[in-house]
């Protein structure tokens, strides 16, 4: 079995403010996070998929091809936006890191084919934080 | 014997790059997906640089104590968990670029640091790009 990962990164505005609460709970638990006008993050996205070999090409999956289907399915949709605003699977959930972890897990198996194995998405929020998400 | 010393500190924050004497149009053409308007945002990674010399007493060129105090009472307070563009009074109407960021950031630092010394900052607005001033 290997295990085949891309890098890639993008960038986003983004605040934890759950609605059900009052802005005097939302500061409480998630402090400068919760900022009403937003702030920001060079993420950091490793996607790694597994399997064998194929014999023919060597290739667990077309490396080129899965960074196309990152960049188009996940990166069009995230890079340079505002998660809580502009992004459709994040619609009504609390745009933490390990939310978009998940969200991204699940845009990317409608695109990927049936005979990739998704096996790890890593999410760097800051250089310091990251979050995996392995289904 | 001159010798440099170098404090980094980080900040999170988001912004967008629009000019807004231009039409939309213009803006897009111009700045692309930084002018999308719901804001984006970085981990900008703030290099301070001071240069001079080695004080005999102390065997410093300037205690970086006192150096991450400043950067985070003047800076780090100022831009962290902000939109640059809302939140701050610096980029009311200046455009929030990283080279406009680096000159306010060194305008801001300047007066707090003995003028013997001599001041550079370095600002990574994603870890591909970066600006430095004064040049």
């Amino acid at each position: 079995m290997i295990y085949l990962t891309r890098i890639e990164h993008f960038n986003a505005a983004h605040k934890l403010f759950n609605p059900d609460w009052d802005f005097q709970k939302n500061e409480e638990v998630f402090g400068k996070c919760a900022n009403d006008n937003w702030h920001g993050h060079n993420y950091e996205l490793y996607v790694t998929v597994k399997g064998e070999p194929n014999p023919d090409t060597g290739f667990v999956f077309d490396v080129k091809k899965l960074g196309e289907i990152i960049r188009d399915q996940v990166l069009e949709k995230i890079d340079h936006r505002n998660l809580n605003v502009d992004v459709d699977f994040m619609k009504g959930l609390m745009c933490s890191t390990e939310n978009l972890a998940i969200g991204i897990w699940n845009e990317l198996k409608k695109y990927l084919p049936q005979e990739v194995v998704l096996h790890c998405i890593k999410l760097y929020e800051t250089p310091k934080i990251y979050v995996e998400y392995f289904g | 014997m001159k010798v440099s010393v170098f404090r980094k500190e980080n900040f999170n924050a988001a912004h967008r790059l629009y000019n807004p004497a231009w039409s939309d149009d213009v803006n897009n053409d111009v700045f692309g997906k930084c002018a999308l308007p719901n804001y984006h945002g970085h981990n900008y990674e703030l290099q301070v640089k001071v240069t001079g010399e080695i004080d005999e007493a102390t065997g410093y060129v300037m205690d970086m104590k006192v150096l991450s105090e400043l950067i985070q009472q003047f800076i780090i307070e100022r831009f962290d968990h902000k939109n640059l563009n809302l939140d701050t009074e610096e980029f009311k109407t200046l455009n929030p670029t990283a080279e406009n960021i680096a000159v306010v950031i060194y305008n801001l630092l300047r007066p707090q640091i003995d003028k013997k010394v001599e001041l550079q900052v370095r600002l990574y607005e994603t870890p591909r790009n970066f600006v430095e001033y004064p040049v």
